[in-house]
This record gives C-alpha cells, sequence and structure tokens, in this order.
C-alpha cells in the first residue's frame, strides 16, 4: 500500500491502496463516489469514463498511480446543472441509467473540444460507451440541443 | 417513525385494504394516536402533514421506468400536484402484493388495484374538506393537490386537510376517475430517475457503501457444474487488502477491503476443479442434435383443423431456422451486499423478485424470513437475469463469515460465463400451398425448456410456455405446432420476451419466404390473412407510417413482422441497407398496440429499447459452449450494439381505451423477422441462423 494524493473534482483526496490499483476502483471504494460505475473492466463498454485533464478516459483502465498530479472529473464534479445534464434530463435519457455517468462525461469531454460536433464526430465519441437499455437516439438530442445553445 | 396516518388501533381495525386483499403489515408506535401527521390508508401512498405525498413502487426499476408509469396511476388518482411526488422502491415486503417484475405485467396486471390505491387517499381527503364544508362530499374533487368544490369555486390543499382526512375511515371500494378527467395517465410525465441517475446520485445495487464494509469476489469453475476438489488460500492472503477466503457453493469467494483487492486475491488463489462430465458438451453438437431432431416428427403441441396436410396437387416449401444461446448482459453486472446484525440479516438486492429473492436470503441464513429485510435499489438493467436469486443466496453465504456488511460483486466475465441463459432452438417450417393460397402450416420448434429444467419432473411434457408466439395469427386452413425438447446442462433463463424472441423470428421469416413463392406482397398477405383486431390495427399502422410501398435507394431492402406478446401487439418495419456485404439497419418503424397508454414518453422508450436489443442479438448476439465453458466472457465477443449503429427508430401508438397491455418485452419479438425480411427483400436470400452473417 502507498498513499496517494488526487485532484478529484478539484479537491484534494489522499488514499492508501496498492499502487496498481484502477482508479476506478478507488473512486468507488475509497472515496465514495459511486457514480462512475464498473460495466466490463477491460475499456470495452466506457460504464466507468471520467475527464482526466479533460480528456475522457476509462478509469478501469488507469492505474492511481498514473493520474497522480492530474485533473479528475467525475459526474459528480459536474454539480448537478452542467449543461449536458439538463439536456439529458430534458430528453429523458435515462432508462436503467447505468451507463449514464459514461455517457454524461463522454459528452461533456466532446462538447468541451468541440462545441459544433458534426454527427460524424459525435457518432465517434460516442461510440465508446454502451448503452445496453438502447437510448442512443435520446443522447444524440441530448447532444444536439447543448450545441444549439 | 416520522409521519403516521393512524392511530395503532385504527391500523390493526384495517386488515384488509382497497383492492385485492392486501394486508397491513407495519404497526406503527401507539405514541402516535394523539395527532396523526401523515395520511397512510395503504402501503403505496402517503400524503404528509407538509402535502408532500410519497408513492411506493412495488415493481422493480430496472429502466422500463415503473418508477414513473405506477406513480402516476396512483397520483392521479389521488389528484396530487405532481411537483410533489415522490416514489420511492418498495423493501420486499408481502403487504405490497405481488413484486415480481417480469412478463411486462408491472402495469397491466395492477392498473385496477393502484387506482384504487389512489382514489383511497383521494376519498379521505375529499371528505375531510365536506365535513370541513358542511357540504356533500360526492360534489367535490381533488386535483393538484388540493380538494376543491365546484360550486363554491373554494378549495382546500391536502395539507390542510391531512390531519382530519387520517381519521376518515379507508374506503373500501372508492369510486374511481372517469378516463377523461385523467391529469397524468395518458400524458408523457417526466422520468423521476432520470436526475439522479445522470448525477451519479442515483444508487444501484453496488453502489450500497456501508460503515466498515468489505468487497468480496467469487472464483468460479469455468465448466458448468463443476466441483471444488480443493484451493490454496495462502497465496491470496498474501495480497495486501485481502482479508479471508471463504468456500460457498458456487466456489470461492475471496473478501478484502476493497474491490481490486479482492480481484488480485482471486486472481492469486489456487483452485482445483474436477471438471465432471460436463467438460465434452459444446454448443456445436447441441445444435447438431437439434438440426437432426428438426429433421423428425415432434410433439405434436397445437393444431388448428386438421393439422399439417399437404393436398394433392400442392406445392411444399419449407426452410430451418437455427437460433443461438444468448446472455442477457445488463450493464451492472450481478451483486448484493448483505449485513448480519442484531440477530437479522439485511440485503441490499438490484432484484426482479424481492420476496423470493428474501426468502432465499432467509433460507441461506438459517433466518426466518421476518428476521431479514430487503431492499430494492436500483437495476442497472435486468432483462430476465435478476429474475434469479443466485447472487443474493451467494453475498449471504459469504456475509454469514463477517458481522460487518460484505457487499459482493460479479466480474462481466462471472456475469457473461454464469447466466441463466436464453436456450437456443431450431426451428422447421413447412407450408403446403396451391396457386396464391397457403393451405397448411406446420411449425416444429426443437428447443431447451427453461421450464423442465427447473422442474425435471415435468420432462417428457408440452411445454406450453415455450410455445409463446408460435401459433400463427393468420387464418391459415389448418396448423400444426410440434415441439421437441433437448436437456442441456446449461441453466436457462427467461430473456426479454423469453421463447417469443425465437418462434415468431423463424415463423415470421419463413411466411416471407412462403410469400415470395407465391409472389404475393408480404404486407398484403399479412392483411389479408390476418383477423381484424389489434394486431392488424398494428400492422396497417406500420406500413402507413413506413410508407410501404415507396421506393427505396439501390441496395436497400424493407421487411415487416408483427406478433402479439405480453398483452400487446406490435408490427414492426425495417428498412436495411447492404454495401459490399455489410448490413446497416437503417430506419425501424414500431406500431404498437399496448391498449391504454399510461405514459406514451415510457411506451416509445420500451420500443426504442426492444429495437435496440433484438437488433444487438441479430446482429451478434451468440454464445458459444465449448469444453463446458462459455467462450464470450465480455463485450468484444458479445458485443451489444453502438452508438453508431442506432437505426432511424419511429413509434407510433395505436389509440386505443382497453385495458393496458405490456411494454417492456413486446417490442422484441418482431425486431429480427423484420430485418430478416427486409435482408430477403434487398438480396433474395433468407436468414438461416442468427446472428447474421455475410
Ligand atoms: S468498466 Fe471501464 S470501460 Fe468498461
Ligand atoms: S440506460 Fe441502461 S445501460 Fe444505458
Amino acid at each position: 500500500m502507498a498513499k496517494f494524493t488526487l485532484d478529484v473534482n478539484g479537491e484534494k483526496r489522499t488514499v492508501e491502496v496498492a499502487a496498481d490499483t484502477p482508479l476506478l476502483w478507488v473512486l468507488r471504494d475509497h472515496l465514495q463516489l459511486t457514480g462512475t460505475k464498473y460495466g466490463c473492466g477491460v475499456g470495452l463498454c466506457g460504464s466507468c469514463t471520467v475527464l482526466v485533464n479533460g480528456e475522457a478516459e476509462r478509469s478501469c483502465s488507469l492505474p492511481v498511480s498514473q493520474v497522480v498530479g492530474k485533473n479528475i472529473l467525475t459526474v459528480e464534479g459536474l454539480g448537478g446543472h452542467h449543461p449536458v445534464q439538463e439536456a439529458f434530463v430534458a430528453e429523458d435519457v435515462p432508462q436503467c441509467g447505468y451507463c449514464q455517468s459514461g455517457q454524461v462525461m463522454q459528452a461533456v469531454a466532446l462538447l468541451s473540444a468541440k462545441p459544433k460536433p458534426t454527427a460524424e464526430q459525435i457518432a465517434a465519441a460516442m461510440g465508446d460507451v454502451l448503452c445496453r437499455c438502447g437510448t442512443y437516439d435520446r443522447i444524440a438530442r441530448a447532444i444536439a440541443r447543448v450545441a444549439r445553445r | 417513525m416520522e409521519g403516521q396516518g393512524l392511530n395503532r388501533r385504527e391500523l390493526l381495525n384495517l386488515s384488509l385494504l382497497v383492492g385485492g386483499g392486501l394486508v397491513l403489515g407495519r404497526v406503527w408506535p401507539s405514541g402516535a394516536a394523539e395527532a396523526p401527521t401523515a395520511l397512510q390508508p395503504n402501503p403505496f401512498v402517503r400524503v404528509g402533514a407538509d402535502g408532500r405525498v410519497t408513492i411506493w413502487v412495488n415493481k422493480s426499476e430496472m429502466g422500463q421506468g415503473v418508477l414513473t408509469g405506477l406513480a402516476q396511476i396512483i397520483a392521479d388518482e389521488l389528484g396530487a400536484d405532481w411537483s410533489q411526488v415522490e416514489a420511492v422502491q418498495a423493501d420486499a415486503d408481502p403487504k405490497f402484493g405481488n413484486q415480481n417484475t417480469g412478463g411486462s405485467t408491472a402495469v397491466r396486471t395492477q392498473f385496477e388495484e393502484l387506482r384504487q390505491a389512489g382514489a383511497a387517499a383521494r376519498e379521505m381527503l375529499v371528505r375531510a374538506a365536506a365535513q370541513r364544508w358542511g357540504v356533500p362530499a360526492e360534489r367535490l374533487f381533488a386535483k393538484g393537490g388540493k380538494v376543491h368544490d365546484p360550486k363554491t369555486g373554494a378549495s382546500l390543499a391536502f395539507m390542510e386537510l391531512v390531519a382530519e382526512a387520517a381519521r376518515v375511515p379507508v374506503p373500501q371500494n372508492p369510486p374511481l376517475k372517469s378516463p377523461k378527467d385523467f391529469d397524468f395517465i395518458g400524458k408523457p410525465m417526466p422520468r423521476l430517475d432520470a436526475r439522479g441517475k445522470v448525477t451519479g446520485k442515483a444508487v444501484f445495487g453496488s453502489d450500497v457503501r456501508l460503515a466498515g464494509m468489505l468487497y468480496a469476489v467469487v472464483a468460479r469453475p469455468e465448466v458448468f457444474g463443476a466441483k471444488l476438489v480443493s484451493f490454496d488460500e495462502k497465496p491470496a492472503l498474501q495480497v495486501e487488502g485481502v482479508v479471508k477466503v471463504v468456500p460457498v457453493s458456487s466456489g470461492v469467494a475471496v473478501v478484502a477491503r476493497d474491490t481490486w483487492a479482492a480481484l488480485k486475491g482471486r486472481a492469486a488463489l489456487k483452485v482445483v476443479w474436477e471438471p465432471g462430465e460436463n467438460a465434452s458438451f459444446s454448443t456445436k453438437a447441441l445444435l447438431g442434435a437439434m438440426e437432426e431432431a428438426a429433421a423428425k416428427p415432434g410433439k405434436e403441441a397445437l393444431r388448428h383443423g386438421q393439422g399439417f396436410v399437404l393436398p394433392a396437387g400442392a406445392r411444399r416449401v419449407e426452410a430451418r431456422f437455427s437460433l443461438p444461446f444468448l446472455a442477457h448482459a445488463p450493464m451492472e453486472p450481478q451483486n448484493a451486499t448483505a449485513w448480519f446484525h442484531d440477530g437479522g440479516l439485511e440485503v441490499w438486492a438490484p432484484t426482479q423478485v424481492p420476496m423470493p429473492a428474501r426468502q432465499e436470503a432467509a433460507r441461506v441464513a438459517g433466518l426466518p424470513v421476518e428476521k431479514v429485510t430487503l431492499h430494492v435499489p436500483f437495476l442497472g438493467g435486468g432483462f430476465g437475469r435478476r429474475l434469479a436469486s443466485d447472487f443474493v443466496a451467494e453475498a449471504v453465504e459469504v456475509a454469514r463469515h463477517f458481522t460487518v456488511p460484505v457487499q459482493l460483486l460479479w466480474t462481466r466475465e462471472d456475469d457473461m460465463t454464469h447466466d441463466f441463459y436464453r436456450p437456443p432452438s431450431v426451428h422447421q417450417l413447412e407450408a403446403a400451398v396451391a396457386g396464391k393460397q397457403i393451405l397448411s402450416w406446420r411449425h416444429h420448434q426443437v428447443t431447451c425448456s427453461i421450464g423442465q429444467q427447473r422442474n425435471p419432473a415435468r420432462a417428457g411434457q408440452v411445454d406450453r410456455a415455450a410455445l409463446e408466439g408460435a401459433e400463427p395469427p393468420y387464418a391459415f386452413p389448418s396448423w400444426l405446432v410440434e415441439q421437441t425438447l433437448l436437456p442441456v446442462p446449461v441453466p436457462l433463463g427467461a430473456w426479454r420476451s423469453v421463447y417469443a424472441s425465437q418462434n415468431p423470428f423463424a415463423s415470421e421469416h419463413f411466411f416471407d419466404l412462403v410469400a415470395r413463392e407465391l409472389g404475393e406482397d408480404p404486407l398484403q398477405l399479412r392483411r389479408k390473412l390476418l383477423p381484424e383486431g389489434p394486431l392488424k390495427a398494428a400492422l396497417r399502422l406500420a406500413g402507413e407510417k413506413a410508407g410501404w410501398g415507396t421506393a427505396l435507394p439501390a441496395g436497400w431492402g424493407r421487411g415487416v413482422a408483427c406478433c402479439s406478446s405480453f398483452g400487446s401487439h406490435v408490427a414492426e418495419v425495417a428498412e436495411v441497407s447492404l454495401h459490399k456485404g455489410k448490413l446497416k439497419v437503417e430506419r425501424v418503424v414500431v406500431a404498437v398496440h399496448c391498449g391504454r397508454v399510461i405514459n406514451p414518453r415510457l411506451v416509445e422508450q420500451q420500443m426504442v429499447s426492444a429495437v435496440v436489443f433484438g437488433l444487438s442479438a441479430f446482429l451478434r448476439g451468440r454464445i458459444t459452449v465449448e469444453g463446458g465453458k462459455v467462450l464470450e466472457t465480455n463485450f468484444d465477443r458479445y458485443e451489444p450494439l453502438r452508438f453508431s449503429e442506432m437505426p432511424k427508430v419511429e413509434v407510433y401508438t395505436v389509440p386505443s381505451e382497453e385495458p393496458p397491455g405490456g411494454v417492456g418485452e413486446p417490442g422484441v419479438p418482431p425486431l429480427a423477422p423484420a430485418v430478416a425480411n427486409a435482408v430477403l427483400a434487398a438480396t433474395g436470400k433468407a436468414v438461416h441462423r442468427l446472428p447474421w452473417e455475410a
């Protein structure tokens, strides 16, 4: 075990974990930030997506030792009324909801890099986050809603 | 216990609840007798002293929207102000009636009962207002969280009436609203769970966090039914953070301070398994045996007229279809949290069957069921997988070794390789045709029985449940459905729409092959052969909205299929494009007749969701077993539909005031045959096996 001080949602948080612990389990089991979900553990589903220095990353595949000193933003850090969250609510996007944190974070990363994304750019970015309930069409509408603003 | 509507004596007098004889299970402290601070005539609804309405939803929210839809029904009859409504997931408790969430039944089996629950509270408020004003209750009505007197124009907010209303006897048969007065039923009320789910606040089973909690994963055998011979726990215990290793019925559990340590401990654990007789089982051999069986006659299961006859001079059309095992793969893997404390057991289980899960927990714990509390957090998808309580039993088995709470988590690999799978099937279809007529029809279904696997005493019988969707809806002069069931060592279970995900694929796709043989348009032929009724209405609407018969770009094809299941009737038209062997489903038009719609948004969501679910299976869904093990272990080899593959889906509803039908499942059955028929139209080639291969 070793001590790591992380910058999570603008706060310094210190945890004592094994150095190879994926950020996902640090967030969920040590910092009680359970908005970030486990879906596959190997970078295939995107349920665990967080932003690291503004880029969408799969926290299941990111050892804690690699994120020290970087800005980590989780769904909790968006504050609850982020334009993307408001758009998801307005479009009634979630079903079971399990993938939704990942969808929201992926959309936040996309829209901050490309405020007016093309259909291809949206498909390329959102393709990384699976939704077993099939909420894709409403996700597309929510993204369009933010892009229109 | 804050906020109760009735004092103890009153409660004990009210042994019977409105609608359906539900028994009040809760006895509140008698100290509340002097000043009732809330109105709660039954377990489903409470109006607080502040006017806020709490509704207990007795079915599990797994994405289908019951939290919102069922709350709408109760709130409507109550006359609530929607902004004052809070819906909470009920714990497992017989007072909530049948909490099992499956078979697309949440609305259709409880519509009247839930209306009565809301109406009882409303009547009590209305009578309290009538007393206060000294006017007849009959002329008053409730709406927007107030009781109104249309004659005087006066109104009183619920919060002003709660204390008096709580003293009014609970009406046994409260009058129900006339549908023309519905405020929420039939309206696209936004989901009550949406915000929590996009902010990370919604608590799923695996999000339960309790002080001192430990985390567990289980090492399981790869081969179905393999037995534990021995294990060496030392290497696992050497992993930092691992606390204990305990054998359980399903394998060996590693318990640790966090999930990662548990996973590393499991990887380090040395386990010896005796693979047993299933080590030689393969799906290839099973499907081969099914094909052989399909070529022979089966057991007669359903018949109309003379069964299957091939008159002299008639031609025979035949085809065979083969479908694979499928996994549910809900986005949230199985998990449960169990905590033995104060002589009892507390469980948090994302389950579709709260009471059976609670009973199972009690059985494993060796406790009477009253000593077990079971909470139902959000389910990260269900699709039938969470009808089983295996993961609950496992969590309890592990937790009994501890005094702190233990969360058991299945990895994706555990989930995919230890599912209760949709059984595979082979279907032999035959039709006798002459001129432009279909004279007779035969469908031989070869599959594995979920019911008989659970209850082997029924082996040898026809499994009626497996016939869902096999009975032709068409006016064929005679037809026959046969069945052959093969035993299988792979665990089987209900998968969204169950056998209706199979039988109609074969029969609806075959229908188009026959239509081609006859030179008939498949939609017109269906319309000719379907009796007037809801399915035909759905078919007509789907054809109209899809623009059936209009031109499509080169390389595209259009197909239709329809099916009645779970009390509803759905027709779908799919448009596909094929370029260099790559299949893309471009558009799907869904028309559904599901009786009275409670929430059109939820209906639309479920239909779109069913299209995605069906399409994932059509394109890539296959579970392969070799050497007794599942080969698809994660989303790389079992990959649901992705964003870029999403077709344009349009949903239309046939207006109806008939009792509500199901909506969670009925959208699935027509999808695969509609797409196969579109492929057939585009290429002239039938789809004989799923998943689709170029
Ligand atoms: S859990 Fe990280 S990508 Fe699936
Ligand atoms: S909302 Fe259920 S997986 Fe996306």
